[in-house]
Parts: structure tokens; C-alpha cells; sequence
């Protein structure tokens, strides 16, 4: 018998430090080339953005994770499958108002700005971490939600905690769910 | 000191691993980035985005070579550096050895790796043998000694394999 299509090789792993560093030298190098923090936070969320248009297909290939039905399904999947595959951390999910698609995803400890321990001189609104922001917006788009996803808190920036906020646009499709029953 | 106990001390690091797809999608943002949008579009540029994604190679090495423990750096020549390089430090990096090293003894070295990692992806097809040469953000985890990868062609058509080709450059530790 043939090994399932689906399966792939046990070892897809590289040393976390190199993808910690070599983000940290890219951030480095686009605060080079632009003056700006803003410039720098576009290009941050840009490149996110790419990412996450190609890995929402290696994360739904390898994740097997059911049809969500809502929002908060959505966003808990984003924080417990993928946060955990590829950074391998948990953020935990807040609600962030009534109508149940804004919410925000706390971290803790955010691994991409581990060795960073203030931003530079001149870079109050750098958001360091905006790679991030762009690769769920990025990911989100590909499967038809569009969402604003911005910083909320960092602890870069003196905040006790790092807080992104995905506020989801456009209400679920509801004649698919009704189509389910 | 030998490459078994330089391994350990990498190990004590208690280095963790992440997701190779999220790293490898991030060096080709980075490279897609980096290389294109230059005002120069003749060999000028190309050379200042080469050595734009080669200095940023050269960071992450040096970064990387600071959270080694002293005792792994304790090398006696240069080819116990090599040897580090191609079978500790590669293997603690992308998880694989380097596949060969060569030298003339007179301080010229090439290594040869023939599935590097960050060119795999494009290895199925001709199409990305113009662009390979470009990712060569590969780091220099060694201060002072600088890693100059070069390209060569192989006999069969397909993705060149990538050389790493040091001339004369000894190595300050």
C-alpha cells in the first residue's frame, strides 16, 4: 500500500533562533532603507500578507481542521492549531464586542521579538511584529473573510501584554450553514 | 576540541525548533523584496542587493555564533572550524549535514551541500535556475570568517548546487 497522499515527512523542522534572528535582521534592514515607521510597518504587513496567502494551504494540508461556523470558531483555530504549528505558542482568544467579530488574540510571550529587548531610538511606531498581522490577513483572504488585523498592545512598546485584534468584515455566508442541517 | 563534544554544546543551548515552511516562505519575501525594486537595474544593482541579502546572512551567522558556549568555539586549526560548520552548526541550522568538504590544504575550502533547504522548493523545474542564485542568505556563524557562496553548474540540467567557496581568509576566533 502507498503512503496517503496527504502524509508528509516527519522532519519539518529548522532552528527557531534562525527564524527569530533572520526576521530580526530583516526588520533591521527595512528600517534601513525607510525613514519611516510607517513605510517600515507597510512593508512588514506586506510581506505577511504573501506569507500568509501560501501558508494558509501548507496549514489546512497538514492541520485537517474541521469547517468553522462562526468567528470565534475561526479565530480560536488561528490561535490553538496555527499559532501552536508555527510558532509554537498558544495565544489566548478574547471577544471583543457584541456582535462576536472582533477579537483579540494575547500573547504572552511572542516569540518573533524574543532577543529584541526595546525598539530602536526614533521607532515608537514600529510595530516589530507586523509580519504577523499580514500573514493572518493574508491567510484569511485566501479562504474568503476579509479582516482588519492590527496591533492593539505590544510590549515593545510598554504594554503589559502583545494583543492583536482580528476584526472580521463581512458576516458569514448563513445559507451554508443552514444548508448543513 | 572534537565535532562530538561541539554538538553537545550546541544541544546544551536547548535550541528549539519551528516550522521549516514558515522560515522558508519568510526567506523567499525577504529575497523577493530585497533583490527587486532597485533603481539600478544593471549589474550595479544586482550586486548591491546580492550584498544586501549577503550582510543580512552575515547578521543572523554572527547572532547565531554569540549564543554558542565559548568551550564550542575552542577550535586548534582551521579545519576543525570547517568541520564544525559542515557537521554541527549545518545540522543544528537545517537539520542535515553538509554533503561534502573539500580542501586543497592551503586555505582554500569548498563546501558542497546538494539539497540545500532554502533551494529545494525551486528544484523541481528549470524555471528558478535564473533566480537560484539569488538566495544566498546563508549565514557566517563563525566572526571573521566570511562565507562566499558560489554557484556551479553540474553536468545534468537541473538546479546548480550550492557551493560555498572560501579563499585565503583566515579565521579570527
Amino acid at each position: 500500500m502507498s503512503r496517503p497522499a496527504h502524509r508528509r515527512p516527519e522532519c519539518h523542522k529548522i532552528n527557531k533562533d534562525l527564524l527569530v534572528l533572520t526576521y530580526g535582521a530583516l526588520v533591521a534592514q527595512l528600517c534601513e532603507d525607510h525613514e519611516k515607521d510607517e513605510d517600515v510597518n507597510k512593508y512588514l504587513d506586506k510581506m505577511g500578507y504573501g506569507i500568509g496567502t501560501r501558508l494558509v494551504e501548507d496549514f489546512l494540508a497538514r492541520s485537517c481542521v474541521r469547517r468553522c461556523h462562526n468567528y470565534s470558531e475561526i479565530t480560536h483555530i488561528i490561535a490553538e492549531v496555527a499559532f501552536k504549528m508555527y510558532l509554537g505558542v498558544t495565544p489566548s482568544v478574547t471577544c471583543n464586542n457584541s456582535s462576536k467579530n472582533a477579537f483579540s488574540l494575547i500573547l504572552d510571550k511572542n516569540p518573533l521579538s524574543e532577543f529584541v529587548e526595546e525598539l530602536p531610538a526614533g521607532r515608537s511606531s514600529l510595530c516589530y511584529c507586523n509580519l504577523l498581522c499580514g500573514i493572518i490577513r493574508g491567510a484569511l483572504e485566501m479562504v474568503h473573510l476579509a479582516a482588519d488585523v492590527t496591533f492593539l498592545q505590544d510590549r515593545l512598546k510598554g504594554d503589559r501584554v502583545t494583543e492583536i485584534g482580528i476584526t472580521f468584515l463581512k458576516q458569514p455566508k448563513e445559507r451554508k450553514s443552514q444548508r448543513r442541517k | 576540541m572534537r565535532a562530538r563534544s561541539a554538538w553537545a554544546g550546541v544541544r546544551r543551548l536547548g535550541w528549539c525548533m519551528a516550522d521549516k515552511v514558515l522560515f522558508e516562505f519568510l526567506h523567499t519575501e525577504m529575497v523577493a523584496e530585497l533583490w527587486a525594486p532597485h533603481p539600478d537595474p544593471g549589474p550595479g544593482g544586482q550586486k548591491r542587493s546580492l550584498s544586501i541579502l549577503e550582510s543580512i546572512g552575515f547578521r543572523v551567522g554572527q547572532a547565531l555564533g554569540e549564543r554558542l558556549p565559548q568551550e564550542t568555539l575552542g577550535f586548534r586549526e582551521e579545519l576543525d572550524v570547517l568541520k564544525f560548520l559542515c557537521k554541527d552548526l549545518w545540522v543544528a541550522v537545517f537539520h542535515k549535514q553538509m554533503d561534502s568538504l573539500r580542501t586543497n590544504h592551503q586555505g582554500t575550502y569548498v563546501l558542497q551541500d546538494n539539497s540545500f533547504p532554502l533551494l529545494v522548493p525551486m528544484a523541481s523545474g528549470l524555471q528558478y535556475v535564473e533566480e537560484a542564485p539569488k538566495c544566498s542568505v546563508s549565514p557566517a556563524p563563525v566572526p571573521g570568517l566570511h562565507l562566499r557562496p558560489s554557484v556551479r553548474h553540474p553536468q545534468y540540467p537541473r538546479l546548480p548546487e550550492l557551493g560555498h567557496h572560501l579563499c585565503d581568509i583566515p579565521a579570527c576566533l
